[in-house]
């Protein structure tokens, strides 16, 4: 395997970090959004009640938190812009993951996030794509968003622009067929501009992933589809950081090793929060829990 | 621009809709740099060899893959393209269905599905690649225009028309090559607008695509025995004219002619008008394929065989008046 490690330097804003790691006072910000983040999808699945996915939208703050935070070029000015980039969630029940992430970093407001599961809102269990949200595209069936995010790739790379794209799946989603076919594609065309992230939790709705579908390996199915796969530990962002900066001849597959229900001992790794609800008693237990 | 006269009418008709979808294409990519064409390993069956000579930069065989294939167009389409994709109608709409509904219908992306051999017409392939009801499974996913031409200078027209219309579109495409010509000369096409073929006042045949040429033939037969018949092109079935009702409500005997399934194509349009617009019509019939699967058969056979033939529209138009 040849990587090409690119200038070991990035640029957002006026900040430039080394890409091996990040600087305390980032790593510091960072773990504190996802703290917050965390918060807000628990106070969002209290207040909303009823059954929520939670054990997915915990399992997925590092990765998304370090996106929004630091990653992307998007930013409330260039959201409608043609050279922003791209994210897609495949995954599209996990929206507990995404709203406070984009609340946090200012493309939601604290009133439209508190619409969420209301009557009428546009903020429900699936995205819904609206750039003024800064949500790229509709989701919730699995097994789309690759697909959609290729093809954006191809765009931005014939019309020469320099964005990317990245697309976050669930390594439940990878039973859909659909997955590979966007698989096969994605190294057929040889797109580089692509990031695909596997927020590799180990569960589905019904159980654990590898007693469902013998999905195991998901790293050499990957490879052998032709990707470039990186793994890392999902809730480390100095992984997460080397990962994403790291600039590859191949499109690039992070295999992200998480726990389904981050942060919460409870729920960690207890497939019922896959789709759960909390009562007083639970959430309190859960905020509790979830302090640093 | 094309001169669409005689002669190139029916040069085009030897060469069949599907040549005719990849030589307009051809002919609109060169002003129109948004044109993207991409096929699921379909692309020579799709007339689109000259295509993808001229602009390999617009064209991608992205592999036997229809589910992939529509995802990836609409992302490709959010970029400021207007994506055309073809394959067969069963492989558009209902292998990739799913995509179809959450990317063109839900999303609205600016993608227009070719469906290629549409009908009947790919003969001994057998039922697994006939379009028997894709008019149907698209009519109920909401925002995708759908339209059917008549004949190949049609076929050009369509594509002229959505190389600039944005939004979602599904073409269909029903005949062969050698298929009857119904244009000799160029003529005013607009989507959502119905055309009509030619004009009588006792009967009114509603029909698109394949059908027209068979029905037209027949109007002529009928018009030997002093009945008056009007054929009319309703080649966009969505949206559909909103001036059908006040057509319809000119007749007494009204006959929709189609090869698709009674189910949910103009069968199903006619009828849902006829009953929500309360009309005057004393009698309706329809000859469509039936909601089955099919017996084996050259085109021409299978064709004979559904009573798709000038002889059951004469006979069928008697039965009525």
């Amino acid at each position: 395997m040849k990587l090409r490690i690119s200038q070991d330097k990035y640029y957002k804003l006026t900040e430039v970090y080394d890409m091996n790691e990040l600087p305390n006072h980032v790593l510091k910000r960072l773990s504190d959004e996802a703290y917050q983040v965390r918060n807000k999808i628990l106070e969002l699945s209290f207040k909303s009640g009823g059954g929520q996915h939670i054990g997915g939208g915990m399992s997925m703050v590092e990765i998304m938190c370090y996106l929004y935070g630091l990653k992307l070029n998007l930013n409330i000015k260039n959201k409608n812009s043609f050279d922003r980039d791209r994210f897609i969630l495949s995954k599209g029940h996990g929206v507990l993951g995404f709203y406070p992430v984009l609340n946090k970093y200012g493309f939601i407001s604290d009133e439209l996030l508190s619409t969420y599961k209301t009557e009428g809102s546009e903020l429900i269990s699936h995205p819904i794509r609206n750039l003024d949200n800064a949500i790229e595209s509709s989701n919730g069936s699995l097994g789309h968003g690759l697909s959609y995010g290729l093809g954006i790739s191809l765009g931005l790379k014939s019309l020469n622009v320099k964005s990317k794209v990245y697309v976050l799946l669930g390594d439940g989603e990878c039973n859909e067929g659909s997955v590979w076919e966007a698989a096969m594609s994605g190294s057929a065309l040889n797109l580089t501009n692509i990031t695909c992230i596997i927020d590799n939790n180990r569960f589905q709705s019904d159980g654990p992933t590898n007693e469902i579908i013998n999905c195991v390996d998901l790293e050499n199915r990957w490879k052998a589809f032709g990707w470039e796969v990186i793994k890392i530990d999902g809730h480390d962002f100095n992984e997460i950081h080397r990962a994403f900066s790291l600039t590859l001849d191949k499109p690039k597959l992070i295999l992200a090793s998480t726990i389904k229900g981050k942060g919460v001992d409870f729920m960690e790794n207890n497939n019922a929060w896959h789709h759960g609800r909390l009562t007083e008693v639970l959430y309190q237990e859960a905020i509790k829990a979830l302090e640093p | 621009m094309i001169n669409i006269n005689k002669s190139l009418a029916r040069q085009w008709s030897r060469l069949g809709p599907r040549a005719i979808y990849g030589q307009s294409i051809l002919e609109f990519a060169e002003e129109n740099h948004k044109i993207f064409a991409i096929s699921a390993d379909l692309g020579n069956s799709s007339g689109l060899d000259r295509f993808k000579k001229a602009y390999p930069e617009r064209y991608l065989n992205i592999g036997i893959a229809e589910q992939n294939m529509i995802g990836f167009s609409s992302g490709l389409s959010s970029c400021s393209y207007n994506v055309f994709v073809s394959s067969f109608a069963p492989f558009l709409s209902l292998r990739a269905g799913e995509q179809v509904r959450m990317n063109l219908s839900y999303m609205k992306s600016n993608v227009k599905l070719v469906a290629i051999g549409s009908g009947i017409s790919m003969g001994f392939l057998g039922n697994s690649h006939f379009g028997l009801e894709d008019i149907s499974i698209i009519r109920s996913l909401p925002n995708i225009a759908i339209v059917n031409p008549c004949d190949c200078v049609e076929v050009y027209k369509v594509i002229e028309a959505l190389s600039n219309y944005t939004g979602p579109a599904y073409i269909r495409l029903t005949g062969v090559a050698g298929c009857p010509v119904v244009h000799n000369e160029d003529y005013q096409f607009e989507l959502g607008k119905y055309h009509i073929l030619t004009e009588g006042k006792d009967v009114l045949i509603l029909t698109y695509g394949s059908m027209c040429s068979v029905s037209l033939k027949a109007a002529n037969l009928l018009s030997n025995e002093n009945i008056s018949v009007s054929v009319v092109n309703i080649h966009t079935l969505r949206p559909i004219d909103n001036r059908l009702p006040d057509l319809i409500n000119n007749y007494k005997y009204v006959l929709v002619v189609e090869e698709h399934s009674s189910v949910g194509g103009l069968n199903s349009i006619i009828s849902e008008i006829l009953i929500q617009h309360n009309l005057r019509t004393k009698a309706y019939k329809y000859i469509s394929l039936p909601s089955s699967y099919l017996s084996s058969g050259t085109y021409e056979q299978l064709l004979k065989t559904y009573k798709l033939t000038t002889e059951n529209i004469i006979e069928t138009v008697k039965s009525l008046i």
